[in-house]
């Protein structure tokens, strides 16, 4: 089975500071692996190294098996790697719909065309639907997205990212900013994603965690403290300290 | 070889002014990460306050100079403080248009008051001999200019590096909200620099006018080579910016002098392969 | 606005608002008799202004240096004029692949690096030109411009005759044609990826947009759109001369188009008539009080009436709906 996942040796300074220190990550197809780790700990920036928003200082990053290690963060997306941001990264002028279109269109590269109608093209606007009713927005396609709600706005965010068709999705905390009410639906969601997309998700509330990743990541100080099962993690004392702490409580069973 | 010392001199007295016009414009970019594209108006204003001040009432020169300073200083705060300052959190085209229509307006007002013709500056007697330095013969204003430089840049850099307000700015700089948290009175400190951007601007105005000059279109005349020393410099850098304002100061005049026919624009050249090379300027945009 | 979903409709509500614009400026030929040359020069503006808001209003890039390709438009008029090549349509399209051709070799420059490398890049290309312009006299004239070059009979029949009357249908013509096509690119995928990357071009990257290339075809396009400004400008006037390549042109162009309302194409186009018009009146009155007064409303432009007469004009609109 291909990795969907591989990075070797990533590290990623900023001048003295080293915010990901040699970290060798391998997160297998299919899977939901959650990273986490406390403040600080250097998960965004790992992100952004994977996705290719900032450039590694060192190592390499492999997607299905492919080194995408020189590639632009477009050139990753074509790839199959998607992501969605911890703060929104939404065209809040545009409406809901457009939002996902553009995502579709840029897919398959039809954003060259300056000579023809946007909306003539109905199989991209169907597939836009399709990606919206997924996210439960589908009633709202034609709102500004401004003028929505912040958790809707983190639905949108997912389904811009699905519109890119990835093989892999980095959720950057999917349900931050949002009520746990909310959150809720926000993870369901998630959890009804495909099998054959891999997820990699970074996310602070450990009930979540726990019930949603098969495979869990801890990042501390940049550097993997330890990976396994939410059961091992959960009984890692080291963890705990570190990171449960007072919330242990939290941990399922 | 007299011929190019001569001229060189002439170019690092041409950067020293380039870099009195451009302080004001860096450090405000660097901290209030406002685009000023007015800011020669505030050269131009000390040319002119220096002009009045020496043809109208017969002040003597070296009066002249502090007298510029602080009135486009206190003009400067002032604007800041009421109008200026409005425009700091505006997206970058709206920067763009007041700052064009300011440099307009500034030249337009001047064209009204003084004429659209070149002032007249009668430089004291002592500036205007020419002195022999190693041999070779330099004017006196020259040599003025480079000293007025050096001791500007000396100033400014002690001023930032070593002082409480320098402290500051460096701090509101790297994060206005920590700065602000930590009792700093942010926007005093914006309007004293911004003044103090100015000042120097209209010193470097009142020096410019027996050496380049001085008329109506003067804000926008210097605009790209000013915009240039901050860009290449790395704004917000002092020590950035002097080194930038020699290094093209001398460019300019070594291609006037060699290639009087293309050397005019060859500036923008210059220009357009450095922001291709080095899009961050040479200082990497860190503060002085 | 302009849901996509209803877009055939709102295309036709577009070109709606254009149409009734399209009866006045026709109607205005039977109105106005006596001043087709200064209303062709208002269509002129207006092409050159739309050619700038693709830039500005609809990718979200502010270039200092726009007038470098309206003043190739009309030196290449003024050249082929020179040298035999005068049929207006010909020379139109021939300024417009110059000019495109021009915008093409800058656009690794000009696409490249933040926001404040652009203005800089940007003003320093509309420098560079206007001054390799002024030295290249034996081949631009210089500071004296080019006066009397041929300008052929449109179709090989119309004149361009002193009452300005070809000199109208022809830039109306071509007005009508430039803002018909940049209805179509604003309403078509390409037009939502440029609105992609004046919203938020951070998000632009992580969909796996080539912001890049977007941005280098704009900026083609709107450069060789500004060329068939200027090579009409030069046409009608029979003159090209440094200041259709200055600063103050580019600065002209910008402010048309923010008081018209960037980003709205019937917006700029009413910004740059109503610009144009208040110019031709004022300037000649007293060129420095021009000055102060464009300073000033610039200045007063990013505090009051942000969106331009468009953006005002709209506000009314909603307004008289609700009491509706």
């Amino acid at each position: 089975m291909i990795t969907a996942i591989e990075t070797s040796g990533l590290t990623v300074r900023f001048g003295n500071f080293t915010a990901v220190g040699d970290v060798s990550l391998t997160v297998a197809a299919g899977t939901r692996h959650a990273l986490i780790g406390p403040n600080g700990a250097g998960k965004t920036s790992l992100v952004h190294a994977l996705t290719g928003a900032i450039p590694a200082s060192s190592g390499t990053v492999c997607i299905g098996g492919e080194d995408v290690t020189h590639l632009s963060q477009a050139a990753r997306v074509r790839h199959g790697l998607a992501r969605t941001f911890q703060i929104n990264q939404l065209f809040r002028g545009l409406t809901v719909l457009e939002n996902v279109t553009l995502a579709i269109f840029e897919r398959e590269r039809k954003t060259r065309a300056f000579w023809r109608l946007a909306a003539s093209d109905k199989a991209v606007i169907d597939e836009a639907r399709s990606h919206l009713a997924f996210v439960h927005l589908d009633a709202l396609a034609d709102r500004p997205v401004h003028s929505l709600p912040y958790g809707a706005q983190r639905l949108i965010e997912i389904a811009i990212a699905l519109a890119t068709k990835p093989r892999v999705l980095v959720l950057d905390e999917p349900a931050a900013g949002v009520p746990a009410a909310q959150s809720e639906s926000i993870f369901e969601r998630i959890h009804a994603l495909p099998r054959d997309l891999t997820l990699l998700f970074v996310e602070h509330d450990m009930g979540l965690v726990f019930r949603f990743a098969e495979r869990i990541t801890v990042l501390v100080g940049g550097q993997i403290m330890t990976e396994g099962t939410p059961a091992e993690i959960s009984a890692d004392d080291r963890v705990r300290q570190v990171y449960l702490g007072r919330r242990g409580h939290h941990a399922a069973a | 070889m007299a011929g190019i010392v001569s001229v060189i001199v002439d170019g690092i007295a041409y950067g020293m002014l380039l870099f009195l016009f451009s302080i004001g414009l860096s450090v405000t970019l660097g901290l209030m990460r406002f685009i000023n594209l007015a800011h020669g108006a505030f050269a131009m204003f000390g040319g002119y306050v220096a002009v009045t001040l020496m043809n109208g009432y017969g002040v003597p020169f070296l009066l002249l100079l502090p007298v510029a300073f602080l009135a486009t200083g206190l003009f400067g705060a002032v604007a800041e403080k009421l109008v200026i300052r409005h425009v700091y959190p505006m997206p970058e085209l709206q920067q763009v248009l007041f700052s064009i229509g300011l440099a307009f307006a500034a030249g337009a007002v001047a064209n009204i008051i003084f004429g659209p013709q070149q002032q007249p500056m009668l430089l004291p007697g002592w500036l205007a001999q020419r002195i022999s330095v190693l041999g070779i013969d330099i004017t006196g204003y020259r040599i003025f200019l480079i000293g007025a430089g050096l001791v500007a840049a000396a100033a400014l850099i002690a001023l930032f590096s070593y002082t409480l307000y320098g402290a500051r700015v460096r701090a509101a700089v790297d994060s206005r909200r920590t700065a602000e948290g930590m009792g700093i009175n942010v926007s005093l400190l914006f309007s004293l620099t911004f003044g103090l951007g100015a000042a120097f601007a209209g010193l470097g105005g009142a020096l410019a006018v027996g050496f380049l000059g001085l008329d109506p279109t003067f804000p926008l005349k210097y605009l790209v080579i000013v915009l240039m020393v901050v860009a290449i410099g790395g704004p917000g850098s002092i020590a950035g910016s002097f080194i930038a304002a020699i290094f093209i100061g001398v460019i300019d005049a070594l291609f006037k002098y060699f290639v009087p026919e293309i050397g005019g624009f060859v500036i923008y050249a210059v220009l357009v392969v450095m922001m291709v090379f080095f899009p961050k300027g040479l200082a990497g945009g860190r503060t002085a | 606005m302009n849901s996509v979903t209803s877009s055939v409709t709102s295309s036709v509500m577009r070109i709606g608002i254009g149409l009734p614009l399209f009866l006045v400026a026709v109607a205005s030929y039977f109105l106005f008799p006596g001043q087709l040359g200064l209303i062709a020069h208002l269509f002129i503006l207006a092409i050159f202004a739309l050619s700038y808001d693709l830039l500005q209003g609809h990718a979200g890039v502010v270039s200092l240096g726009h007038a470098v390709f309206f003043g190739i438009g009309a030196y290449t008029t003024a050249i082929l004029g020179r040298h035999g090549v005068s049929d207006p349509l010909v020379v139109l399209v021939l300024a417009f692949l110059v000019s495109g051709a021009v915008a093409g070799l800058l656009t690794r420059i000009v696409v490249v690096g933040n926001d404040l490398t652009r203005l800089l890049v940007t003003l320093g290309i509309g420098f560079l030109f206007f001054e390799a312009a002024n030295k290249a006299n034996w081949l631009t004239g210089g500071a004296d411009g080019m006066p009397d070059f041929e300008v052929g009979r449109l179709f090989g029949l119309y004149a361009f005759d002193f009452m300005g009357k070809t000199a109208f249908w022809y830039t109306l013509a071509v007005l009508a044609v430039v803002y018909l096509f940049l209805l179509l690119v604003t309403s078509s995928p390409f037009g939502v990826a440029l609105r992609g990357i004046r919203e938020n071009v951070r998000r632009m990257h992580a969909i796996g947009a080539p912001v890049n290339r977007h941005l280098a075809v704009t900026y083609i396009m709107s450069g060789a759109i500004a060329g068939i400004a200027g090579a009409l400008l030069a046409q009608t006037s029979r003159f090209a001369s440094l200041d259709m390549l200055g600063f103050e042109r580019s600065a002209e162009v910008m402010m048309m188009a923010t008081l018209g309302g960037t980003g709205s194409i019937p917006g700029v186009v009413l910004g740059a008539a109503t610009f144009g018009y208040l110019k031709d009146m004022l300037s000649v009155i007293s060129p420095k009080y021009w000055h102060l007064g464009i300073g000033i409303v610039l200045m007063l432009s990013v505090f009051v009436l942000r969106s331009g007469i468009a953006g005002a004009l709209a506000g009314l609109a909603r307004r008289m709906e609700r009491r509706a």
